[in-house]
């Protein structure tokens, strides 16, 4: 089993949204990355996991700069055997998926697994760009992947339920919550990790066919206002005739 | 020229979330003076696919190829695009719109913008606006190929209805076979339950409510005022809900026209979630949790005592 596990960087969940620049790009400062949770916790530990089973390897890429070292060396110290960087500055999830799908084109994969989405972007886009590009299936917001042979079987999540489908490999598929648990690196991962391959590889130049001109913040909410608790009927007396929510 | 909409369907019904996407592209479509062409994919009724004209389309074409994947599904519209000469494509943001839209975009060779909250603005080449930094802030996107791909957010536009009837057309087009086969359908939660992703109202609850043997009140209220159930992720991972019930950054996002947040704190992942409904409903009985800055209305108070009365008042109105 040859896996590749698309890695990016998002900020830190916790992270207070700011712009500079009037307002066109995010404000870094004093913010921390981390992996971006689907990739991490999802992808890259199911495709561990289907490593330890299986045998075989487990590549990480990610398109971006420098900045993004520290994150696919937490990727490597999680249990990733080695990781690529497509040292380019891809400006939406068009660019980046052409970056990875020149580059993983000819490689030979049985498996490219992604995260659902990037929480700092919520675009959705790149796995399924990655599919048509490379013209494989796609298994969108798996919450499930097993691998019999060259067969997989997997569940994805779809408007009101679940969808149980089969296919052969190679695939791509995007990762949801259920695919996996989180695994926490230990000391012996994280000192490996050090010793690990991350190599550099050059862009393909690759086109894209959009660009964030600005950023704004939604509007602040209105003040709360408050029921007394003695008094709680009154809450719903609100939402029917004030708020016409129910 | 046209502008084109995917339409998904369930049950022999076109789905909602489809059907707001009808409507901003058909909005599209107006603005251009050029028609609104819904595509749809799967056996169902004509009656069933007419609907789309109420929401704005003039035409609804149907592939009757039942349980088609992303990649037919793509093939189908980038065929259509060809032939109507079509310069955007409308999806929802939704589970099949996040599974086709992309094949469609590489397909066309044109730019994706998912997840947009306004219509397009024109008067600069083409901008459009779309939610990011899950619902914390804005991002507005510049088109800059020649066609264009969009995905409608749910819940994020009024949408305006007529008796218009779609004319139904045929497309007999083989679609090839499928290399991710369809085998079998699961639904979430028991029978009748409300699917939380399509629910205009939730009740959700924390880890405020001590166990799992607490729910039934909640499930009351929610079933009172035909609520879907969500909670916050420590509760899912305590096991004390499903997974699927799971909302916030890192579970799934909403945006119900109401969201009742019991004995939850709000931490900024769980309103990462759930910052998108249009009526914020907050139980706590710490006047100082976080969740009352997002708030429209409060109680501070006890659940186990201010639930209870909210199921009596709801009862009441039915
Ligand atoms: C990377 C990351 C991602 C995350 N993603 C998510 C996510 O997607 N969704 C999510 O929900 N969380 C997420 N979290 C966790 C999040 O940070 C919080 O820990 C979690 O939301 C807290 O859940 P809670 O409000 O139920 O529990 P608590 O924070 O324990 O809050 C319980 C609340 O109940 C109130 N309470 C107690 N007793 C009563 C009573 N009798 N009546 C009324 N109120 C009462 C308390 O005052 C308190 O405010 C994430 C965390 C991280 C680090
Ligand atoms: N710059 C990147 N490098 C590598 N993988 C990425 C990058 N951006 C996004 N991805 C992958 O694509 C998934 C979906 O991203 P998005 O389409 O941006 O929401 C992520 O969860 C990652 O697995």
């Amino acid at each position: 089993m040859k896996i590749l596990v698309c890695v990016s960087k998002a900020p830190d969940t916790t992270t207070k949204i700011s712009f500079t620049d009037g307002d066109t790009k995010f404000n870094e400062t004093g913010v921390q990355f981390i992996v971006n949770p689907y990739d991490e916790w999802y992808a890259l530990v199911r495709g561990l996991e289907l490593k330890e089973k299986l045998g075989g390897s487990v590549t990480t890429v990610t398109v971006g700069g420098a900045e993004n070292d520290p994150v696919i060396r937490k990727a490597l110290a999680i249990g990733a055997d080695d990781a690529v960087r497509i040292d380019a500055s891809a400006t939406d999830a068009y660019g980046v998926a052409l970056e990875i799908s020149n580059y993983a084109k000819d490689k030979g994969y049985d498996l490219i697994l992604c995260g659902k989405e990037t929480i700092n972007y919520n675009g959705a886009q790149v796995p399924a760009l990655i599919a048509e590009f490379m013209d494989m299936p796609f298994a969108s917001q798996a919450t499930k992947l097993e691998v019999e042979g060259s067969v997989a079987t997997i569940e994805c999540d779809v408007q009101g339920g679940t969808e149980v489908l089969e296919g052969n490999l190679p695939l791509v598929l995007s990762a949801a919550k259920g695919m996996a648990e989180q695994r926490i690196p230990n000391m012996r991962g994280i000192m490996a990790a050090r010793t690990k391959k991350l190599e550099v590889v050059p862009g393909s130049g690759a086109e894209n066919t959009s660009e964030v001109v600005g950023y704004s913040l939604p509007n602040a909410k209105s003040e709360c206002k408050y029921v007394d608790a003695d008094n709680a009927e009154e809450l719903i007396n609100l939402l029917r005739n004030e708020a016409k929510a129910i | 020229m046209s502008v084109l909409v995917f339409v998904d369907n369930k049950n022999g019904a076109l789905v909602k979330s489809s059907l707001e996407a009808v409507n901003y592209a058909s909005t599209i479509a107006s603005a251009k003076g050029v028609d609104c062409i819904a595509i749809s994919c799967g056996s169902i009724a004509n009656d069933a696919l007419e609907v789309a004209g109420n929401y704005g389309a003039n035409k609804i074409v149907n592939n009757a190829t039942e349980n088609a994947d992303n990649a037919q599904i793509a093939q189908l519209i980038s065929n259509v695009v060809a032939e109507q000469s079509a310069s955007v494509v409308v999806f929802s943001h939704d589970f099949s719109g996040k599974a086709i839209a992309p094949r469609v975009a590489a397909k066309l060779n044109a730019a994706i913008v998912s997840g947009v909250v306004e219509l397009p603005n024109f008067e600069n080449g083409f901008t459009v606006k779309k939610s990011v930094f899950s619902g914390k802030a804005f991002a507005t996107y510049k088109v800059n190929s020649e066609k264009a791909v969009l995905s409608l957010l749910p819940n994020s536009l009024d949408v305006a209805t007529t008796d218009s009837k779609a004319e139904v057309i045929s497309d007999n087009s083989d679609l090839g076979i499928s290399k991710l086969a369809f085998k079998e359908f699961k639904k979430k939660g028991g029978e009748g339950k409300i699917d939380l992703t399509e629910a205009e109202l939730v009740v959700s609850a924390g880890r405020g409510l001590k166990g799992p043997e607490n729910w039934g009140m909640v499930e009351d209220l929610a079933n009172t005022i035909g609520a879907a159930t969500a909670c916050s992720r420590p509760v899912a991972d305590i096991g004390w809900r499903p997974h699927h019930e799971h909302v916030g950054q890192t579970g799934v996002a909403i945006r119900p026209n109401l969201y009742i947040a019991i004995g939850i704190s709000g931490a900024i992942q769980h309103l990462a979630g759930v910052n998108g409904s249009k009526v914020i409903v907050v139980i706590n009985k710490d006047p100082e949790a976080p969740f009352f800055k997002a708030a429209d209305y409060g109680i501070v108070g006890d659940a186990f005592e201010v639930v209870p009365k909210l199921v009596e008042a709801a009862k009441a109105l039915n």
